[in-house]
């Protein structure tokens, strides 16, 4: 490592402070402020799928199925039961934790596109129970007047620049997760996993566990980010739980690059301006979006992240990482010595 | 036993949809070795075509299935051309998102020329015809023979002309078929073109007797995945086999036990079949 300021740090902490003062920039505009809130929690919601998708190379189409059930859980517990958001917040939580784990067992005894397949059947199946289950659920009329969080003290999350905060402290927690992991030996597995699932068992990766975590963390951390979307939003209906989500996150993975640390971020924050601007144009969105997302993974599967990383100058990359001396498929996805 | 006679020919006409469907998910899952998550959009798309030939063209019903077959079939090509002939060395995650991109592309093109709500077609022929004492209308017994035609004559073309044999080859191995002098770039051209004719006649089908959405590919998408699961990715008669064998247990379900279980038994089935045994009834053939 280099003792000068690296372009990359520099760049990590010029998002960050964007991102602290967005509340100032925004303080006139309540609406643009509200916009970046949500593009955090799907930025959020990114990361899970990152860690999964990007760095163990498991196309999981479940995921958008997590982010309703977080949302479900928090939305119908503040309402119809009247809890407090907190403890809902926190049932939402371990309640995905506990599904991605159990999905997760038979889930992963599949691999590949069987796997594509087995966890796009399980997230239509709880998009059809969240439509079809109209004693518990609602169905189609959604739930509305879900929670904000409790006032703690003095902070009110009824504040719309609290609840960014709010939000903003999560999304660090997973960018700052995914950093962490991509340096651990853990993370080491899972793109060991991602390269190939026979040399890694060759070298003494433990697949199964290792995978079985990463599903897991991902259910998690797209729970969390469900449950924040309810509160948030204060409405949620069967959408929120059905696999055009997940197209969203990949979409959002795709732009800014997958297996990367700030790829989730600046690709869920591009895309969410990008939809605001092209919101009169509502129905012209996807087919805008479906070529893009086909062009992408032709011509740029490496995202935004990996080609700002090419232009890092040679002097300040990573060299003292073992990630950057594994081979990679051809057209793997990630820049492997210069993960951001 | 009416009753029983009514829903078998009914699960029947179902399950020939569901063969024709499975096979073209099937056969492409066989020579790319993915899954083609927008083959319920294309399925979908079919439908529509076949509407706009018969309606807007005023062209007899045959020949609407048919143009609607050969639109597929050059879409296939130009899919295979422009998008997955690209991609022919790239991970198989990366061919599956973008699957995923044509299916977004398709729904909402057809959101945009047709709109969003439901279409209904004109049934071509009309009445019904007693069978053991039950009513079976003229159009699943039309689907019925249609779809048992269209199976034999997939089976001449793969087991008797060039081409089919060719697909059959690359199937069983990719280099071997290649060092032979068979160009897998055409066979996956071929691959596509009858894949999404085959979902065409499917879809061309089943119109007269479904509302047309352009979410109506959803479901049939994810029933045919579990119909190739079952059978084993990429096996002809797991498909075929699968195809009947969902669609009877599907309507049998819905008519003894509620609609709700006719939904969840393919669902139960998906998960069993994953669960139990990941490569299908008759996956350790195909897959070697």
């Amino acid at each position: 490592m280099t003792t000068a300021l690296s372009p990359r740090a520099l760049g990590v902490a010029l998002v960050a402070l964007a991102l602290l003062l967005a509340p100032v920039a925004f303080s006139e505009q309540q609406y643009l402020l509200r916009v970046v809130t949500t593009a955090a929690i799907y930025a959020i919601a990114a990361y899970g799928l990152n860690i999964i998708l990007g760095l163990t190379g498991q196309l999981s189409l479940a995921h958008g199925a997590f982010f309703g059930l977080g949302a479900y859980t928090v939305g119908l517990l503040t309402t119809d039961y009247d809890w407090s958001f907190w403890t809902s917040f926190l049932v939402a939580i371990v309640g995905t934790t506990v599904l991605g784990y159990v999905s997760g067992l038979i889930a992963l005894r599949t691999q590949g596109a069987y796997f594509a397949i087995f966890t796009m059947a399980l997230g239509f199946l709880v998009f059809i129970t969240i439509t079809r289950w109209e004693s518990l659920t609602h169905a189609h009329s959604g739930v509305s007047g879900v929670k904000y969080p409790e006032s703690i003290g003095p902070i009110d999350f009824s504040e719309p620049a609290t609840m960014y905060y709010f939000v903003l402290l999560f999304l660090a927690g997973v960018v700052y997760t995914t950093h962490a992991l991509l340096r651990s030996n853990a993370g080491r597995s899972l793109v060991a996993i991602r390269t190939s699932e026979d040399l890694a068992k060759s070298i003494g990766v433990n697949v199964a566990v290792n995978k079985q975590l990463a599903f897991t963390a991902s259910a998690t951390i797209a729970g969390l980010a469900g449950a924040l979307f309810a509160s948030l939003n204060g409405f949620i209906g069967p959408d929120s739980a059905g696999i055009d989500r997940t197209f969203e996150m990949l979409l959002f993975l795709l732009i800014g690059g997958l297996g990367t640390v700030m790829g989730p971020l600046l690709g869920s924050l591009l895309v969410a301006f990008l939809f605001e601007m092209l919101q009169d144009l509502e129905t012209y969105r996807f087919i805008v979006l479906g070529p893009i997302i086909v062009l992408l993974v032709i011509f740029a599967p490496r995202g935004l992240v990996g080609y700002l990383n090419d232009l890092v100058p040679a002097r300040f990359r990573r060299t003292d990482t073992t990630l950057s001396a594994e081979p990679l498929p051809a057209g793997s996805t990630t820049t492997n010595d210069e993960v951001l | 036993m009416t009753l029983f006679v009514q829903q078998l020919a009914n699960g029947l006409a179902l399950g020939g949809i569901y063969c024709l469907a499975a096979i073209g998910l099937t056969l492409v899952f066989g020579v790319l070795g993915f899954p083609n998550l927008a083959h319920g959009a294309l399925y979908m798309l079919g439908a529509y075509l076949t509407f706009f030939f018969l309606t807007d063209f005023g062209l007899p019903y045959v020949v609407a299935i048919l143009a609607a077959a050969v639109v597929l079939a050059l879409l296939g090509v130009v899919l295979e051309r422009l998008v997955f002939h690209p991609l022919r060395n790239k991970p198989h995650t990366h061919h599956m998102i973008a699957t995923v991109g044509v299916m977004f592309f398709l729904v909402a093109l057809v959101q945009e020329i047709w709109g969003t709500g439901f279409l209904r077609m004109e049934s071509p022929v009309d009445g019904q015809v007693s069978v053991l004492g039950a009513q079976v209308s003229w159009q699943r017994i039309i689907i019925i023979v249609t779809a048992v035609a269209v199976l034999l004559l997939l089976t001449w073309f793969l087991k008797r002309s060039p081409h089919g044999q060719a697909i059959e080859a690359i199937e069983q191995d990719r280099i071997g078929a290649a060092l032979v002098g068979i160009n897998p770039s055409m066979v996956s051209m071929v691959t596509f073109a009858v894949s999404l004719a085959l979902v065409a006649i499917a879809a061309g089908l089943v119109a007269p007797i479904n509302l047309l959405s352009p979410g109506m590919g959803d479901a049939l998408g994810l029933t045919v995945f579990a119909i190739i699961i079952l059978g084993g990715l990429g096996s002809l008669p797991g498909a075929i086999v699968g195809g009947f064998a969902i669609a009877i247990a599907e309507v049998m379900a819905s008519t003894y036990i509620s609609v709700a279980a006719g939904e969840a038994a393919i669902f139960v089935i998906l998960i069993a079949v994953l669960a139990i045994k990941p490569t299908g009834i008759f996956g350790a053939v195909a897959q070697r």
